[in-house]
Parts: structure tokens; C-alpha cells; sequence
């Protein structure tokens, strides 16, 4: 249901609310992109992390992900931007860099 | 082997949640409710009853408390009255749209000021447009009737929406009367056990209650305004299953000696027992007249209420409740618009009274209709008429 | 991805995340990351009920839902009454036969102007009648979600749009509402602060609450950069600067007996937690040693509770 109304909008009428406006797909709102917001993007220099996870910890967004190397990386689909994982990182691996426009 | 004795009308809407084997009762105090908590709280001490009684600190969150219940799939229950029905209005509105269906007795009481305990339907009508399925009891057979009615009709899997028994206060919540209690057997026949569809649960994680932005709440409502106006079938059906087993029967419209009558009275509760005995009176003496008692509020039965009242030349609605500056009683103006349509429609002429307890004997029934008859035939200019009331109060012109 | 749990030394936090991602709290919001910390606390086996606030709105836009647990919202002002329904259910049901038997947490969560202005009565009632849940208040001192008015947790001196700074007044000039003190009182059996700077602590108190049998009640520090007005990376900074000041120390209540979890022998000044704000900004030196002067007496007659009756 979700993606028909985050995809055709228009489409979505009174007949595809389910009854008593439930959302029966817990979670569904990982389909929204909120990584649009952002003006600022964090690198991440492998060099100086040392995988400590702090950056996954504190990430409001939950946008940091453990991938299957041991090291942390920022999912930008959702990363708002803030910019707690480069103040909270012990070895200043991350640092925000401006959003440009392409 | 159904047992008769004699009961409150409260004690009646008591025992019907009882044999509901309801789950959770959550209420607080207001008279003249008092009763029906008091109750079912003795029932739960002494074991009568295996529910959870939640003695809040106000009706905001006696009805909080039965959504939080029903959500899990619990068989909820509460009563209330007036001031309180106003208290939880906030609330009253998040049952139907979250489909939960809480069952609810209100024992109808004015709302103040002056401060009054005692009976009228300001509390009913103040929340016509909640979205609750709403009945009215005549006595308090019907308090017990109505009240296990509700729970089949709410939580059937095509419904999903609390429903709330009106009887009034003192005039039923406080005299008892001869009730018919059924056997368990025929109750469990009648009521099965309620299977909530969209419970809480770890295991299927749901969301209820979400927010709606304005480019989704419109088709949220009218979501909901079909699926309740669908729920009258339910209704209807749930009325003839109770007919089967029980031998009783209920409809949402109830004419009583209509054939033929040229004026209709038409009331809502207790008063139509006493009503009745006035058209008696009057058929005794060769008038044409007759009563609509109007069980269903809410859905509004407009088709019923067109097949019965079209044919008549004067329709006397009685409410008793105030509607200040609008075009009569709440029930009145209801009636008005079902009939506006009709190519040949009946006068309609709107009386007030039976406010804060005051009684309406059978004399002022006949005068009702009397009174009603003569205005009608002056013209519509008269917007309202008082029954019962010192110094009449007629031809008030807005 | 399977649910794995990463080492912080003894403290093990899973990666399961039972608020998804996608939802629509500011950038920078310390709100929803000690909600997102709360909810690996409290794992799978929980009914979450929100009042309205940010954290409704911002997780809940139909026709999506970042929850992955059950969770219902009904209103603003009842969630400790919709919790209390929620929790009476379950126990019927599961003492009739009619669900498993099974631990389910029932949580309540709410904002400070849910928990300490509107919603003060169900709450209160929810205590006094000694349901078993766990209710959490993310406190960021004003609704944030209707503007940045104030609230009866909002600090004496801070500027919101209800008790602006200006001309002839500092913006609030009430002391702000003890919600602790105010859960103690009802003699309930578990109640703590935290905040999401540091994270074990408000894990640990948060699962504590979960545990404890009857009501229980965590107030955790929400920093909001929207309305207190600071940089989108500070949150972190702030919340340790408010612990690190006394402005908001960190302890816990259990029945009856006083525990600072973080304990500072100096407190810093609290003009260092006031500065990086600007709702503070406005403040002149003698609004500020006032305010130190407070933060002291609190702090002194926490101490004070410690010492009298320690864990």
C-alpha cells in the first residue's frame, strides 16, 4: 500500500485505506528517502577508523550501517546530514563535506 | 430456563455485560451511572465475573483505557453519563476511526448549568457525530437486551465499531422493573467470542493510529463514513439473530399503532412507553394518531423513517434536549431532513422538554399532540413549541 | 541482515533496529536517537503507546510507520491511560487463556508537555493504580511539535514563542517542573533520568524499567537543535554539558533509594551548557548566576537524597 501511495499518489484512493487506517507493514517507512534533506555529506577515511562504531551508534537516522568488512558506512538514501557521527568520532575519521548541486 | 426479576435498568446493562464475559471494564463514578460500575465491581470481587475492572480517575481515560484494551482484543466495556460523555468527547471520536469497538452504556443525563444529575438527552446529542453506533432503550428490558445486542454488532469482523446503549437516568438507571435474564447457553449462542483482527501482538507488528496530512485524511473519513453506514446491515441482521434466539424483537424504526394515522408523535427512550399510553388514549376517543419510537440513532435510519412517516400530515417530534438557535430539536431537525426530499411531505413541528429529570406524564403527551396538531395547522413559522414546561414558549422567530 | 549485537566494551547493543529508518525528525534530533537507543533496550517483546508529539508525528505518516513493534496512538493527553488499557488487556486475557502467556513490556511514550502539562492526571492515575509499565518522557523542554512553545518543563530563562526574550522579560520565568520528584511521590517502585550522550546508562535504565514489576518511569534529556537553537552536530556536546553542569544529573530512584549513575565531584559552570544555545543567548550574568545558583541547591539536595538514602 505504502509504495503505491510513495509512487503514483493520485492513484491512491479512499478504497486503499485499510480499515481503521492500520499499517499492517511495520516498518514501511524505510521506502522514504529522507537523504534529500541534506546539505552536508560524511566522509568516512578508512585510514583513521578503527571500527569503534561509535558514528553507528549515535546516528539519529539510524543511516549508519556495519558492513561486512568490520567498517561503518553511511547509507545517504537516509543520512539527514547532522553531522554527530564526524563530532562524536574519537579518531576524526569523518568529515562533512557540502552537498553540490550536479 | 430464562429467569425474570426485577432489576434497574443498570443492574439489567450489568448483567448483560456479565453474560458478555466481558474482558475489561474501565469506569469512573458520575451519577446517575453509578450503578452500573458499582455492579459490575461487585461482580469482579466476588468472582462472578472474570474481567479486569479499571477503577480510573476520569471518563477521558475510562474510554483511553478501553481503546488501549480493545487494541490487545479484549471484550471492553464502560458506562457513563452527561458531563462525563463530555468529559471523554476527545476520546469519544478515536473508537470509530481506529475501529475499535468498545461497547459504552450511557445513562443520559442533562449537562450543566444549572448543575443537574437528572435525566434529559443534551449528553446523546452533543456527541451525535462522533461516529458510534447509537441505540435507545424504552425500559429496562431493552437496557439488558440492547446492551448484549451491542457487543455482537460491534465486533462483528463487517462492523468494528463501538456502539452505544442510551437509557435514561432515574426514569430506568434507578426503577426497577420485571427483566427476562437468558440462559448463558443462549447468550453464548448469540454472542461469539471476540476475535479482533488487527490485535497488538510482538509477533505482527501493527501501527494504529497513525497521523493523516492533509493528502491522506479525506480518504481516511470517507473510509470510515462508508464502512459505517455499511454496518447498518450488521445492525438489522444482528436485531433478527437476537429475534431468533431470544424472541424479542427490535428495529431501528418502531411504529407502535400507526396505521392510517394522519399524526405521528415520535420519540426516543423511556418516554415512548408513556407516550404510548397517550396515543391509546387518544385512539380510544377515534383521533387519528399514532408513534414512531426511534430505536437507531446513529446510523440514521432514513429509509425506514421515510416508509413510516410519509403518509402522515403532521409529524410531532419530541427531543429532550436543548438545540439553541437551530431549527428545533437535534431529533427534529434529523426528522426534517430525512423527509425533505418527498415530493408530499408531513408538517414536522418540533417540541422540547422533559429537560434536567423533568417529568412527562400521559396528560402532557395528549397535550403535546394536541398543541402539535394546532400548530401545524398555522403554518411552519413556528419554529419550536415546550412540552411540559411553565409558560409555553411558541412562535419564536429567529 | 541477521541481528548481530557490537561490543562497546562489556555493553552489547544489537543492530536490530526496531525504529526503521525514513522518518522525518530534524536533522540532528536527540529525541529520536535516544528513542532508537530506548527501543534496542527494549527488543521485540514490547507494545509501544505514543502520545501525539515529535515522535508520533515524525514516525507515523500515513500510510507508512518507521515502527517495527506493535504501537498505537490514540491522543495527546491519555497515553498513560491507553498504556494502562493496553496492559489490563493483555493480563485478562493471557489469565483467561485466551492469548499465551508471555512477558510483554507495555511501554508509554510521550513528550514533556504530554507527560508533565496535559497528560499530568493519567498519568498520575496510571501510578497510583500500580499498572506494570514503563513510561518514558523525552523531555526537550518545550512542544517542539507545535512550535517551540513553552511548557511546564521548560528551564527558567529560555526563550521559546509563548515566553519570548524581550525587552521587559529573560522568556521563561518559571523554574522548571520536577517530573522525577513528581514520579517518586507516588512511591512507584523504579525512576531515573537519562540522556542519549550517554547511551549504556539510558539502555541499562530504560531495560531496568522494562523489568521492574509495577510502574516505572525513565525521564530522558531530549536535546532539539530546532528549538534550542544550536548546530545540527551538538546534540551529543549538549546532553554531556547538561549532565556535566548538574544542570541535569543523571540518577535513579529505586524504591525509594537514591543512586547518582554519573557522578561529578566539580560541576562545571553552567554557562558553559548555556552558551552553545541560543535560547539562552539573551541571558545577562546575573540571570546566569541565579540559574547556577539553583542548579547548586539542586544538586546539593540530590546529593543530599543520596547520602540519606543510598541504593
Amino acid at each position: 500500500m505504502a509504495e503505491k501511495r510513495l509512487r503514483t499518489g493520485s492513484d491512491f484512493t479512499w478504497r486503499d485505506m485499510e480499515v481503521g487506517n492500520i499499517v499492517t507493514e511495520a516498518g514501511n517507512a524505510g521506502l522514504r528517502r529522507t537523504g534529500d534533506w541534506r546539505s552536508r555529506r560524511p566522509i568516512t577515511d578508512k585510514e583513521k577508523c578503527n571500527k569503534c562504531g561509535l558514528c553507528w551508534l549515535y546516528c539519529p537516522d539510524a543511516a549508519v550501517k556495519l558492513s561486512e568488512d568490520g567498517y561503518y558506512e553511511t547509507d545517504l538514501f537516509y543520512c539527514k546530514g547532522c553531522g554527530i557521527c564526524a563530532k562524536v568520532c574519537p579518531r576524526a575519521a569523518i568529515t562533512m563535506v557540502e552537498e553540490e548541486e550536479k | 430456563m430464562s429467569r425474570r426479576i426485577g432489576l434497574e435498568a443498570s443492574f439489567a446493562a450489568a448483567e448483560a455485560a456479565r453474560m458478555a464475559d466481558v474482558d475489561v471494564i474501565a469506569a469512573y463514578p458520575i451519577t446517575p451511572q453509578t450503578h452500573v460500575p458499582e455492579r459490575l465491581a461487585e461482580m469482579v470481587a466476588d468472582g462472578e465475573l472474570n474481567a479486569a475492572y479499571v477503577p480510573v480517575e476520569s471518563e477521558h481515560s475510562a474510554m483511553s483505557v478501553c481503546l488501549g484494551a480493545a487494541a490487545v482484543g479484549a471484550r471492553t466495556f464502560t458506562a457513563t453519563a452527561g458531563p462525563g460523555l463530555e468529559y471523554m468527547h476527545n476520546v469519544l471520536y478515536v473508537a470509530p476511526s481506529m475501529r475499535l469497538p468498545v461497547v459504552m452504556v450511557v445513562v443520559n443525563r442533562a449537562l450543566s448549568a444549572p448543575l443537574s444529575i437528572w435525566g434529559d438527552h443534551s449528553d446523546a446529542m452533543a456527541v451525535r457525530d462522533t461516529g458510534w453506533i447509537q441505540v435507545f432503550c424504552q425500559n429496562n428490558q431493552e437496557a439488558f437486551d440492547m446492551t448484549l445486542w451491542a457487543f455482537r454488532v460491534a465486533e462483528d469482523p463487517k462492523v468494528l465499531f463501538p456502539v452505544m446503549v442510551h437509557f435514561d437516568g432515574f426514569h430506568l438507571s434507578h426503577v426497577t422493573e420485571p427483566v427476562i435474564l437468558p440462559e448463558q447457553e443462549e447468550v453464548d449462542r448469540f454472542l461469539p467470542r471476540f476475535h479482533y483482527p488487527f490485535a497488538l501482538d510482538p509477533d505482527k507488528p501493527m501501527t494504529h493510529g497513525a497521523f493523516g496530512a492533509p493528502d491522506i485524511y479525506s480518504e481516511a473519513k470517507i473510509a470510515q463514513e462508508v464502512a459505517f453506514r455499511k454496518s447498518k446491515k450488521v445492525i438489522i441482521k444482528g436485531l433478527a439473530e437476537f429475534a431468533d434466539i431470544f424472541g424479542r424483537h427490535y428495529h431501528p424504526v418502531e411504529p407502535y399503532r400507526t396505521e392510517g394515522a394522519k399524526t405521528l408523535l415520535l420519540t426516543m427512550g423511556s418516554f415512548s412507553e408513556t407516550a404510548k399510553i397517550a396515543i391509546d388514549r387518544k385512539k380510544k376517543r377515534g383521533e387519528s394518531v399514532g408513534l414512531i419510537n426511534l430505536r437507531l440513532w446513529r446510523p440514521f435510519p432514513f429509509q425506514e423513517l421515510r416508509r413510516e412517516l410519509k403518509k402522515a400530515e403532521t409529524i410531532i417530534v419530541f427531543d429532550r434536549c436543548s438545540a439553541f438557535g437551530g431549527p428545533g430539536g437535534a431529533g427534529c431537525s434529523e426528522i426534517r431532513s430525512a423527509l425533505y426530499g418527498e415530493s408530499e411531505k408531513p408538517r414536522v413541528v418540533s417540541f422540547i422538554g422533559g429537560l434536567g429529570g423533568r417529568d412527562m406524564s400521559v396528560e402532557d403527551f395528549e397535550y403535546v399532540v394536541d398543541r402539535g396538531r394546532e400548530i401545524a395547522a398555522v403554518g411552519s413559522e413556528e419554529l419550536f413549541a415546550t412540552g411540559g414546561i411553565r409558560g409555553e414558549v411558541t412562535a419564536i422567530r429567529g | 541482515m541477521a541481528e548481530k549485537v557490537i561490543k562497546f566494551g562489556k555493553n552489547l547493543v544489537t543492530t536490530e533496529e526496531f525504529l526503521a529508518e525514513g522518518h522525518s525528525f530534524c536533522t540532528g534530533c536527540a529525541e529520536v536517537l535516544a528513542l532508537r537507543l530506548a527501543c534496542k533496550a527494549l527488543g521485540r517483546d514490547v507494545i509501544i503507546a505514543n502520545a501525539t508529539g515529535c515522535i508520533e508525528v515524525c514516525t507515523s505518516p500515513l500510510p507508512v510507520t518507521s515502527w517495527r513493534v506493535p504501537w498505537i496512538h490514540t491522543l495527546f493527553e491519555n497515553v498513560a491511560a491507553t498504556i494502562s488499557g493496553v496492559e489490563a488487556g493483555l493480563g485478562i486475557l493471557m489469565k483467561k487463556g485466551r492469548i499465551p502467556e508471555r512477558d510483554i513490556k507495555c511501554v508509554a511514550v510521550a513528550g514533556d508537555g504530554g507527560t508533565s502539562d496535559i497528560g499530568m492526571q493519567a498519568l498520575s492515575g496510571a501510578f497510583e493504580r500500580n499498572h506494570d509499565f514503563l513510561y518514558l518522557c523525552f523531555d526537550n523542554e518545550a512542544y517542539m511539535n507545535t512550535g517551540i512553545q513553552r511548557s511546564s518543563a521548560t528551564p527558567y530563562g529560555a526563550s521559546t514563542t509563548t515566553a519570548p526574550a524581550g525587552k521587559f522579560s529573560i522568556g521563561q520565568i518559571t523554574w522548571k517542573k520536577d517530573m522525577v520528584k513528581i514520579a517518586v511521590a507516588h512511591n512507584i517502585p523504579y525512576a531515573a533520568t537519562a540522556c542519549p550522550s550517554y547511551p549504556f546508562d539510558l539502555m541499562n535504565k530504560v531495560r531496568k524499567g522494562a523489568e521492574i514489576e509495577g510502574p516505572a518511569y525513565v525521564h530522558i534529556f531530549s536535546p532539539c537543535p530546532t528549538g534550542w537553537r544550536y548546530a545540527s552536530d551538538l546534540a551529543i556536546e549538549i546532553g554531556r554539558l547538561a549532565v556535566e553542569t548538574g544542570v541535569f544529573p543523571l540518577y535513579e530512584v529505586e524504591t525509594g533509594r537514591y543512586k547518582l549513575t554519573v557522578d561529578r565531584p566539580n560541576l562545571k559552570p553552567v554557562e558553559e551548557y548555556l552558551k552553545p544555545q541560543g535560547r539562552f543567548r539573551h541571558l545577562l550574568d546575573e540571570e546566569i548566576a541565579k540559574i547556577q545558583e539553583r542548579v547548586n541547591e539542586d544538586y546539593a539536595r540530590l546529593k543530599a537524597n543520596v547520602a540519606a538514602l543510598p541504593a
